[in-house]
């Protein structure tokens, strides 16, 4: 079993370790499966023809009495059925419509007739203890119908996050029912000004943003930085480690910082100043940094190895060149550019040495963000009628489709890591928040509540 | 877009006429026995609109109705010696620099445009040990990405107009804000125009 790794720092949740304990499934206890089913299907719970299966998440039943051990088995129920109602693989059953069911009193003795007469293909079965200083969680996947596990799996771990034991099951119950890597346990960075601090130096009404970084659903958001200055456009290392982002904090002049954030130690500043420097994107592998900066003169795009080093120059145009961002593959870069007279988006290779390609036509395009394979799209905020929306171009095919219609400003998408979701800026609710949405354009979640808010980037 | 609550942003402002507003508002609605209001009117806009009101936008001066009750230690521009000895921070907060302001996605510097810089640029000379930061801004319409480069090249041509009127080079630094920083949070156009300017901060002295 693979033992999930885990994101431990002063500024995210002091989440003590969590080991995926013997998975053995006790499957062969269970009664041989109805045979008319190859054995390696044996394992999907499959719904009506034509519709997807439904699924149940009762409350997880806590075996200690403790309120922590309590809390810890209610919070695990409600966000596994929310983490995988994300994903709309699964028809989710509403949880307030089997709270008459009762609890499963074990592993042996679920109550599947009550499932089978709500409807339920799949119901998720978890048990809490308490053990030590932490908990243990077992879970099991039933197909109704059979009444067979079709996942069963144990955790031990701290009871202070348990959001995070439902987000490890969301995914791999996606991965192991639906063949999907699913994003429950990845995390959201932006800049937000909600502290209202000011920024030093007299100039009246000038709140400093900070970076935060928050789980994928909203929940843990937290601090990064406390610098009283301004600090935007925050992007992932690949690796979800660390963040690079564009600061003034040094002499009002902005350039790229690094901060590792599970490790406490002090930002880096690869390029140390030299010329201004801003919007830095990661590359793929996490080995370059593409950012804009004025060194030669105007806005021209650049990029380094991540310690600075091997600073090359990828444009030359007297117009602005901005707002990098890489393939998958991170062999071609798409940016921004106003050669044409208003700023659209381009592709260029990401060694340069070939002429920009134009992709964007609408009055206005910026901050293009490309979705990983399948996927070969690339999503990006464009002026259309009299407001930024959120529009998805087709790399192959050339076409185009919208996802945002005029509520608000919708600005700054960046998609999430399995390319299926797009995190992005609106004022549809009045100050500037950041949402997620489904590349259809359904399934609008709002992620932030206070202040306002900018510039999303989704880890990897 | 970063639209905070009016009175603490506007009370920062301008501190005393606030209060002067707040007052004659309290006293008013004392007569009637109704709570007093308690958000005094927005700075009013002034005669311009439109994106081209750019080129008539006043800069940020004091609001019109609050003229006929100044606050009495408001310094004027022709104070010279109490500008000299003022801190930054308080230069900076009542600034002797008029902005210069931009139409809609243009960095251009109209006849208004020079008139401002040219008064700007006889205040650095007469503060010859003054060093000057252009920040460029924008409203917030266009993406805040983009606009950071945007902001950029407004401050470099209001720069580079100030060199040309003979302010030394090193006197003057450039950073843009993009549309980070709006000095006013509306969203109309005339706040809109007021936002996509070069501001000018002491940085030192």
């Amino acid at each position: 079993m693979p033992i999930p790794s885990y994101r431990l720092a002063p500024v995210v949740a002091a989440m003590a370790a969590f080991v995926a304990l013997a998975t053995t499934s006790p499957l062969g206890q269970q009664p041989p499966p109805t045979p008319q089913q190859p054995s390696e299907l044996e394992l999907t719970i499959s719904g009506e023809p034509g519709t997807p299966p439904k699924f149940a998440v009762p409350d997880f039943v806590a075996l200690s009495g403790d309120a922590e051990t309590q809390a810890a088995a209610r919070a695990i129920g409600a966000v596994l059925w929310d983490d995988l109602q994300f994903e709309r693989e699964f028809y989710m059953i509403p949880r307030d419509t089997y709270g008459s069911i009762p609890s499963a009193k074990s592993f042996q003795e679920v109550p599947f007739d009550r499932w089978l007469e709500l409807g339920a293909d799949g119901v998720i079965i978890g048990f809490v203890q308490r053990t030590g200083t932490g908990v243990t969680v077992q879970v099991r996947v039933f197909n109704v119908r059979t009444r067979t596990s079709v996942f069963a799996k144990e955790y031990s771990g701290a009871a202070s996050n348990p959001r995070l034991y439902a987000h490890t099951v969301a995914d791999e119950v996606h991965q192991q029912q639906r063949g999907l890597r699913g994003v429950a346990r990845t995390k959201l960075t932006f800049s937000s000004d909600r502290d209202g601090e000011r920024a030093a130096g007299g100039v009246p009404n000038r709140n400093v943003k900070e970076i935060y970084v928050a789980d994928y659903d909203g929940a843990n958001q937290r601090r990064v930085t406390v610098t009283k200055a301004l600090n935007i456009f925050p992007v992932w290392s690949s690796d979800g480690r660390a963040l690079a982002y564009t600061s003034y904090r040094r002499n009002n002049s902005p350039d790229i910082y690094i901060s590792s954030i599970y490790q406490g130690t002090p930002p880096e500043t690869p390029l140390k100043g030299r010329g201004q420097n801003w919007l830095s994107s990661w590359s793929p592998d996490g080995t370059r940094i593409a950012f804009t900066s004025n060194r030669d003169g105007n806005a021209e795009l650049y990029v380094m190895n991540r310690d600075g080093s091997n600073v090359r120059r990828l444009t030359n145009h007297p117009s602005i060149d901005t707002t990098p961002t890489w393939s998958p593959g991170g062999n071609e870069i798409a940016f921004t550019s106003d050669r044409s007279g208003r700023p659209q988006i381009y592709l260029i290779p990401a060694d340069g040495g070939v002429a920009p390609r134009r992709i964007s036509n609408e009055s206005w395009a910026d901050r293009a963000t490309w979705a990983p394979a399948p996927y070969n799209e690339i999503a990006y905020s464009a002026l259309i009628g009299s407001t930024n929306n959120i529009r998805i171009y087709d790399v192959a095919s050339g076409e185009r489709r919208q996802i945002t219609f005029g509520e608000g400003s919708n600005e700054s998408p960046v998609f999430s890591p399995n390319g299926r979701h797009i995190a992005f800026m609106s004022t549809r609710r009045g100050r500037s928040h950041i949402f997620t949405i489904g590349r259809d354009g359904k399934n609008l979640r709002q992620i932030t509540t206070s202040g306002n808010n900018y510039t999303p980037d989704w880890s990897r | 877009m970063t639209v905070p609550t009016p009175i603490p942003a506007l009370a920062r402002a301008r501190g005393a006429v606030v209060i002067l507003v707040v007052l004659a508002l309290v006293t008013a609605a004392c007569a009637k026995k109704q709570p007093p209001i308690a958000r005094p009117t927005p700075p009013p806009v002034t005669a311009s609109a439109g994106s081209d009101s750019a080129t008539t936008a006043r800069p940020p001066a004091p609001p019109e109705p609050v003229r006929e009750t100044p606050p009495p230690a408001e310094p004027t521009l022709t104070d010279e010696g109490n500008l000299g000895s003022r801190s930054l921070d308080d230069l900076n907060r009542e600034s002797p620099f008029q902005a210069v302001f931009f139409a809609l996605d243009a960095d251009t510097i109209d006849a208004a445009g020079q008139a401002v810089l040219s008064a700007n640029a006889e205040i650095m000379k007469r503060y010859a040990s003054w060093v000057v930061t252009v920040e460029g801004h924008c409203d917030e319409r266009g993406t805040a990405e983009y606009n950071l480069a945007l902001g950029e090249r407004r401050a470099l041509a209001a720069r580079n107009y100030l060199v040309s009127l003979g302010i030394p080079g090193e006197r003057l630094r450039t950073v843009s804000y993009g549309k980070e920083f709006p000095f006013d949070p509306g969203k109309t156009d005339e706040a809109y125009a007021r936002n996509r300017r070069a501001h000018f901060v002491v940085t030192a002295k």
